[in-house]
């Protein structure tokens, strides 16, 4: 089976990873693997964190060049303090989302780095944000990134459901992602979920043996 | 859109870019494929045929690039004749599966085609192979083809054992509707063959038939 990523291209250290987020009645859960790897022969880290919190209710996580990602997010965090500074109102998400998007597009030729952001804000409640490695913006009420996203595109199509409960929400995305991980050779470790709404910022952590198991495990 | 001339677009080989899947239940096996025929961008056949039958009760899934595929088909067709010829009887799904094997293994450098090999015998019931490269494996159920990448998520998670005749068809079809929506190369209809003791059924979902998902 071919891979049909560019993170098997990525120079360096690479998040070869599976991301994803989703929108729930109320909030949204965003989720990603642990594993950073070097090509496809060394996990240079078994626990790496790729939710960055970019505000109080914004999230991004990251795929592609582990350098890449570290150094976008590092601006992006700062315009977005300073931005809300100025506004005197937390960011939008889709403000978050417009300055990934604005730094991967100005800088397409050097950057190899994707984001999925996902957030609350008072305006449009729950969101989530995709932005592709040329510099690509759009709204989805569930997205996947990362190698490990070919894989679970038909469960994510088939299982995920508009308006879920929170709990129905975080047992979608520990599925997709446990999944990916099992049939992705460059994803893997724990699962990382953070669960966002008005009242706050929830981290889980699903360790390996408390992941789902499937029919030939 | 179209720039190619005619003769530009079939300088392209024809890939069955594709989605096969089969799977077995008690008492039989069922097996699908979409219908998409591509020579680079264009569609050349949007309703292909890719189950093709290699005896009675055995079927085989082709993948790949066409003309390996139907070429192996069409020789394993000829020695599985013969073979049950020699032997009196129907042939195993076993015998058909390995002499698949044998040509995909002993050419791997110059034929790119995968078949999964699926169908009834009076010896071991339904059964379903795969024969990636040359492995010859038996699996309780096998998807092949560039759009199985995208629902090996979705099969690891619905497959269970002890799913009934009724079951297996409609996995089958979700995963070949899943698949078909999101694979370039895969689409068209969806063609699904059983194969049990007391017969063989070719049946045919039409576009409009198919199962919908919640972004259409």
């Amino acid at each position: 089976m071919e891979k049909r990523s560019t993170d098997s291209q990525v120079k360096g250290v690479s998040t070869g990873t599976t991301i994803l987020a989703a929108v729930y009645d109320g909030g949204v859960v965003i989720g990603s693997d642990s594993r950073a790897s070097i090509g496809g022969d060394y996990v240079s880290s078994k626990t790496i964190n790729k939710l960055i919190q970019v505000h109080d209710r914004i999230f991004a996580c990251i795929a592609g060049s582990l350098a890449d990602a570290q150094a976008v997010t590092k601006a992006a965090k700062s315009h977005l303090s300073f931005h809300s500074v100025q506004m005197e109102t937390p960011p939008l998400v889709v403000a978050a989302a417009s300055v990934l998007k604005e730094l991967c597009y100005r800088n397409k030729e050097e950057l190899q780095a994707g984001f999925i952001t996902a957030g609350w804000d008072r305006k449009n409640g729950p969101q989530v944000y995709v932005v592709s490695l040329g510099g690509m913006l759009i709204s989805q009420p569930v997205t996947i990134a990362g190698s490990g996203s070919t894989y679970i595109y038909g469960y994510v199509d088939a299982k995920y459901k508009p308006n879920m409960s929170r709990e129905q929400c975080l047992q979608f995305a520990t599925n997709a992602l446990a999944l990916a991980m099992g049939r992705d050779n460059v994803s893997g470790g724990v699962v990382h979920l953070v669960v966002i709404t008005e009242e706050g910022v929830e981290h889980v952590v699903v360790p390996g043996d408390k992941l789902p198991r499937f029919h030939d495990e | 859109m179209l720039e190619e001339t005619g003769p530009g677009c079939l300088s392209e080989a024809l890939k069955t870019g594709t989605t096969i899947i089969g799977v077995e239940y008690d008492g039989g096996v069922v097996l699908g494929s979409d219908s998409r025929v591509s020579a680079g961008a264009s569609v050349v056949n949007r309703v292909m045929n890719k189950l093709s039958p290699l005896h009675d009760k055995i079927y085989c899934a082709l993948s790949g690039s066409a003309a390996d595929a139907q070429t192996i088909a069409e020789v394993v067709n000829y020695q599985l004749d013969v073979h049950s010829m020699e032997i009196g009887e129907d042939p195993q799904v076993r015998s058909a599966a390995t002499l698949v094997r044998n040509i995909s293994y002993k050419y791997k450098e110059e034929l790119s085609a995968h078949l999964i090999v699926a169908g009834w015998d009076r010896r071991d019931g339904g059964q379903v192979f795969a024969t990636l490269n040359g492995l010859l494996t038996r699996q309780p159920f096998a998807v092949g083809g560039s759009g199985s990448s995208y629902v090996y998520g979705f099969v690891d998670a619905e497959y269970h054992r002890g799913m009934s005749k009724a079951q297996s068809q409609q996995f089958v079809v979700n995963t070949l509707a899943l698949a078909m929506n999101r694979d370039g190369s895969s689409g068209g209809v969806a063609y699904v063959v059983t194969i049990d003791e007391h017969n063989t059924e070719e049946k045919v979902v039409l576009g409009n038939n198919l199962p919908t998902f919640f972004d259409q």
